[in-house]
Parts: structure tokens; sequence; C-alpha cells
């Protein structure tokens, strides 16, 4: 009887067989990264808005404060997207031929919103409040990223629920004093540059962390990392 | 002494083969089902009929895709319903096959060999329709992969104290350990029909699935050895499956479900309710296929025998659970059993009792043991049996719990109806397909069974 297969075929089933793993291992470490990627994520994408309001300008370079415009993020689970008068407040005075400016005079004439591209957008089976984070010591940049720096806004971080938890399950690595929420300079302490606290000077973050998760009375990790924390 | 032990032996019991067999007329006889016999028009009809069932399934599931399992006649009290109890039913059919491949090649019954291929088959069909149902169940099919623990985005492993997860792990070993198991063993039959084949790609599919067997001393070593660790490593499996099947219920504080009797009680009665479905294919398989000299009156009369002990085991389990009912002295246990008997469902749970208890009990009868009609019927009985069993223990004891204000009924909808029976299709379906792609007896098996085979002192 002739053979039916090639005498190649023994070598050629043997690296299948051996290949398979190795092809199979691979589209796994594909699949993780691209599911962590900005295709999937957006992290670090740069939106289209109606008005490209640059943030780097009014923060770094005019020293406006966070909540001149974001008002409720003290107060409220939304921090707030500003209403047309708060830009008119300054542009009804400079800039007032500006193109680039005219959906806002035409928005403070019409009454109608901007409508702003939302950048940081969670799922809205997750209940995120900002008041709460901003209270215990969470500053704006530590999940904003560099905002001072953004000349157009984007999402600094993949805002998945391993990142949520990455802080969750150990808050002390990012707790700052509630003055320096809004200080988008605040550096993390170390031994040159340490934070001072109630008269209480603090070389390492851990230690600084673990004293503010006390004093601010942050719920244990079983507690702030429960399903209903934020699945309610 | 022994050889006289022997011949009564002999002389009591029918012949695992009937004699007048050599090994070219085994091998010639089985492959040419696969080979040589043209399908006929009963196969064509009967595989007709479990296609279209299977595409009703296809249809039920697609539209419950659409809809969501709001479709279903589950809902709050009765969260389960159809899906976990035709889950259980499956699943323990599944289990026949795996005893009787593994357990029974490790206690070296050689009648075993006979009906381990196609009973190895069932069993993995049967896994099949059984996975359906939780990936079904959960509601958002398309995210059933949550359940596999991988470094997902959500930072979380699955709920590892659940029994639900090891469920995932115990199906999904079990099918893996049945998948491989009947693989191995149908590779030198692969080889056999390799060789016979007379059509040229009929040569190259089988060629491919024997992989390069060739039947030389080395291979078969190497066979062996595969064969016995694969069955010591099933084992276990006949018995963790079901076992951890019935810690979703045990471990609840259900009345009705929390009850420690349940592992051993489950296993006995998957068996019990596998070996029925070995048997109401069998009997078919063996009429039509003219295989009764392979599959003979002693294996039928060992099936019974098997589901005779294996039902007693569940009797027994009944029983305790009634017992328990009333010796706990716990109102809540001593309900759900009044339920049982004088509720709203107390059609079934009677049912149940006359098919898995009662009905059985004719088995003692030898006439009947060896009556192929009346084992099919029996046997069909002790499936509704045990389908009706999983029925009340999931629908009866979520009905009525602690509180009255939660009681509710539970009715099936057509839905449930056509899932369940579309599963029927597919597994009839499946093991139609395979009767004529593959040998449905282990061809090399058998051949080691005739007086040729003994190996003779010189």
């Amino acid at each position: 009887m002739p053979q039916i297969f090639h005498r190649s075929t023994n070598t050629l089933s043997r690296a299948t067989i051996f290949g398979a793993v190795f092809v199979v291992a691979a589209l796994g470490w594909v699949a993780m990264e691209v599911q962590r990627s900005p295709y999937v994520t957006y992290a670090g994408v740069r939106r289209p808005q109606p008005v490209p309001f640059s943030h780097e300008h009014h923060v770094a370079g005019l020293g406006i404060d966070c909540r001149y415009c974001h008002t409720s993020v003290e107060t409220s689970s939304f921090a707030g997207i500003p209403p047309t008068k708060t830009c008119m407040n300054c542009h009804s005075q400079i800039w007032t031929n500006a193109q680039l400016l005219e959906p806002v005079r035409a928005s403070y004439r019409s009454g109608e919103s901007l409508q702003w591209t939302r950048v940081n957008q969670l799922p809205d089976f997750v209940f995120f409040n900002h008041s709460i984070h901003v209270n215990k010591g969470v500053g704006c940049n530590t999940c904003h990223g560099p905002v001072d720096q953004m000349p157009l806004m984007y999402q600094q971080e993949s805002l998945q629920m391993e990142w949520c938890l990455n802080c969750h399950r150990a808050p002390e690595k990012n707790l700052r004093p509630r003055d320096q929420v809004f200080n988008m300079r605040y550096q993390q302490p170390t031994g040159i540059n340490p934070v001072v606290v109630d008269g209480q000077s603090f070389t390492d973050q851990i230690e600084l962390g673990s004293a503010l998760v006390k004093k601010y009375s942050v719920r244990n990790v079983k507690d702030i990392t429960s399903c209903s924390t934020c699945h309610r | 002494m022994e050889e006289q032990y022997k011949m009564t032996e002999d002389a009591q019991r029918s012949p695992v083969i009937e004699p007048g067999y050599t090994f070219g007329t085994v091998t010639e006889k089985i492959s040419a089902i696969v080979l040589t016999r043209p399908a006929s028009n009963g196969w064509f009809l009967g595989f007709g009929i479990a296609f279209m069932l299977t595409m009703m399934m296809l249809y039920a599931i697609g539209y419950l895709f659409l809809k969501g399992i709001g479709i279903w006649g589950a809902n709050i009290p009765i969260g389960w319903g159809f899906a976990i109890v035709n889950f259980v039913w499956w699943i323990g059919i599944g289990h026949a096959g795996t005893l009787i491949s593994a357990i029974l090649l490790l206690l070296r019954q050689s009648w075993r060999n006979s009906i381990n291929r196609f009973a190895e088959a069932m069993t993995l069909f049967a896994v099949a329709a059984a996975g359906i149902f939780p990936l079904i169940h959960v509601g958002r099919p398309w995210l059933a992969y949550w359940l596999f623990p991988y470094p997902s985005t959500m930072g979380v492993w699955p709920q590892f104290r659940s029994p639900l997860m090891w469920d995932v792990f115990a199906v999904s070993t079990y099918a893996t350990i049945s998948l491989l198991f009947w693989f191995i063993g149908l590779i030198p039959d692969m080889a056999t029909l390799r060789d016979r084949a007379a059509h040229p790609v009929t040569r190259i599919i089988y060629g491919m699935l024997s992989m390069g067997w060739r039947g030389s001393a080395r291979h078969w070593h190497r066979y062996e050895t595969a064969y016995l660790l694969l069955a010591g490593l099933a084992t276990p499996l006949v018995l963790s499956v079901h076992t951890v099947v019935s810690f979703d219920f045990a471990i609840a504080i259900v009345p009705g479900w929390h009850t420690t009797i349940f592992p051993p009680y489950f296993v006995a009665g998957a068996i019990y309710s596998g070996f029925a479905m070995v048997l109401m294919l069998a009997i078919p398989i063996r009429k039509i296929y003219g295989l009764e000299d392979f599959i003979t009156e002693r294996h039928l009369q060992n099936s019974a025998k098997v589901m005779l002990a294996t039902g007693l085991i569940v009797a027994y389990g009944y029983g305790i659970e009634a017992f328990m009912g009333w010796y706990s002295g716990d109102r809540y246990d001593a309900f759900t059993l009044w339920n049982r008997l004088h509720g709203p469902y107390a059609v079934p749970y009677w049912s149940l009792l006359s098919c898995n208890i009662f009905i059985p009990q004719v088995l003692w009868i030898r006439k009947l043991r060896t009556s192929p009609v009346a084992l099919f019927l029996i046997s069909g009985v002790i499936l509704v049996g045990m389908w009706l069993e999983r029925f009340i223990i999931v629908v009866v004891s979520l009905h009525r719990d602690f509180l009255n204000s939660s009681w509710g009924m539970y009715y099936p909808t057509r839905w449930d109806w056509m899932t369940f029976i579309g599963t029927i299709g597919m597994f009839l379906a499946a093991m139609f397909l395979f009767l004529r792609i593959l040998p449905a007896i282990s061809i090399f098996e058998m051949r080691t069974l005739l007086p040729e085979a003994e190996v003779k002192a010189e």
C-alpha cells in the first residue's frame, strides 16, 4: 500500500502541535494588551471640542482655580460643567472679537448650552462621587493627570476597574492634605521636600497617607472595595 | 477449584462476545458500519428529525439572546427553573460514560469493551448539551467568559468561594478529560479505518486523526500507559463532578437543598440516569446494526444491575431526606417534606417516586433484566424520573422557602420546552453522526476479548 502522507508530515505535525502552544499564548497576550490600550480605553486621546478650550492656558497661564468653573466638585457627585455665563464673565471684556470664541457668544445670545464632548466618561453602572474623593484628600491631578499642561483635554488614565481598585486597595499611596487637593503643582513628600500636616512633618508618602487615612476617617479597604460601594 | 468456579460462572453468564468470531470478522463487522454500509432511509429520517429539533433549540436560544431570560418561566422566587434542571440532568447522564470507560477499565471488567466507545461519545454529547444551559442562563451570555479566572481589566477574580465557580472547573475539566480519553481510545481504530478506507479523502481524514499510528510495539506500550493514566485521572472525576454540582444546592441554606447527603446521592443518581441512557441507546443500536453478538444479554444484565444498585442508593437518599425532615425537628425541613407530598407539586413528586423507586424494582426479575424491550421502557421511565428529581429539587425547594410572603409558582414557557427538547435533538443528532463517522464499538478492544487473543503458555 502506498504511503498516504509524505515523510515531511511527521515534522510538520510536531511543529504544528508545538507551535500551537505559542500561538495560543501569543493570542492571549495580544488580547490582554489590546484590552488595555488607548484603542479601547481612549486614554490620551484628544477629543474635538466645539471651542478648543485650553486648560493649560487657563490653569497654568492665568492661574484660575479648578473650582471657578467646576463649582460643585466639593459638594456633589458631579464636578459641574460651567454655564456659558462663566465664560462670559471674562470674555465679555477680553477677546470679544476672537473668531474662535464665536460659538461661546452665540450660546450666550441664544441661551443654548455649548455641546462639549465628554472626556472622562464612566459607565452608567458605576456610581462615582467627586465630593467624597475631594474631601478625603484625592488630588484632581491624581486621576485627571496634569490638566494644567493639557492644551486640549484628554483622559489621563484608563478608567478601567483595575485602575480604580489600585487606589481603593491602598488609598494611602495617593492621599494628600485637603488644602493641596486643587494644587496642580503638588509633589508627594520626599526627604528634601517634606509635607507638613498639623505641625508634623512627613517625608514619606505611605506615612503621610496612613496618617491622612486616619485623620479623614477613610473607611477600611474592605468597605471601599465592596461591590456595592460603586455598583449600587 | 478455580477451574470449576470459572466453569459455573461461564455457564451462568452469557458471553461478552458470541462465539465464532475471528480478528478479521470483528474488524469487518464494526468498520463496515462506517465504511461500506450505505446510510439507510431510517438513518436519514432519524437524523433529520434530530437535526430539526437542534434548529428549534438554536431558534429558541437566538430569541433568548434577543429578548433576555424574561421569556423563560424562571423568576423570583424560582430563579433557577428549567435551565438548571436540565443542566444537572444532562451532566448526570454523562457520568455513565466515564464510569464505564475509566472505573470499569481499572477494575478489569472486560465486558465494558463493547459499550465503552459509544458510552464515552454519549458522555461528550451530554456534557455539551449540559454546558449550554448555564451559559444561556447567566443572562448576558456574551460575557460568560467572565466565569474564567483571567487577568481582566476589572482587577478582580471570580468568586472562588462560590460553588458555581467550582462548577465551571469541574465541568470543564470533565469535558476535557472525557474528550481526551475518547480520542486516545479512538486512535488505533482510526488507523484501522484509515487502512480499510477505499476513498483517498477518507484515508487522509482518518490518517490525520490516527496521528501516525502504525501499531508497533512501542506505540502499543505508550498507548496503554497513556490510557491507563487518563483512566486514573478520570476516575476521581466520576465522583467529583456531580459532587460539585450537588454543592450548588447543598452549600445554600434553602430547606430541601441544605443537606450533606447530596454529594453521594447525586453521584448515584447520575450513574443511574447515565446507565439508563446507555441502555436506551444500546438497545436500538444493537438491533438496527445487528450487533447483538457484541452487545449481548450479559451487557444488558450488567447495566440493569448497576441501575438497580444505584437506584437503591437514590432511594436511600430520598429516605434520609424524609427522615431528616422529621428527625431534625426543623420546621422548615419538615414543611419541605410535607410540601413535596401534599403541595402544588405533589403530582411530580409522586411520579418521581414511582419512576425512580417503585417501577425499577421489576429489575429484580431476571426475565425483565434480559428483555431488551422491557429494559428500554424501564430506562425511559428512569430518565423521566431522574429529570423529575432535579425538577423537584430545584423548583419545589425554591417555590416555598422561609417566608410565605415570598412564595410563588413556576410555570415553564414554550421557550423552556423548546430549549430542553432541542438539546435532546442536538444530542441525538450528534449520536447519529457519530454512528456513521466513527466506530461505535471499539474494534481493537473487542479483538482482545476473542479466544485468539489469549496468550497461551507454551
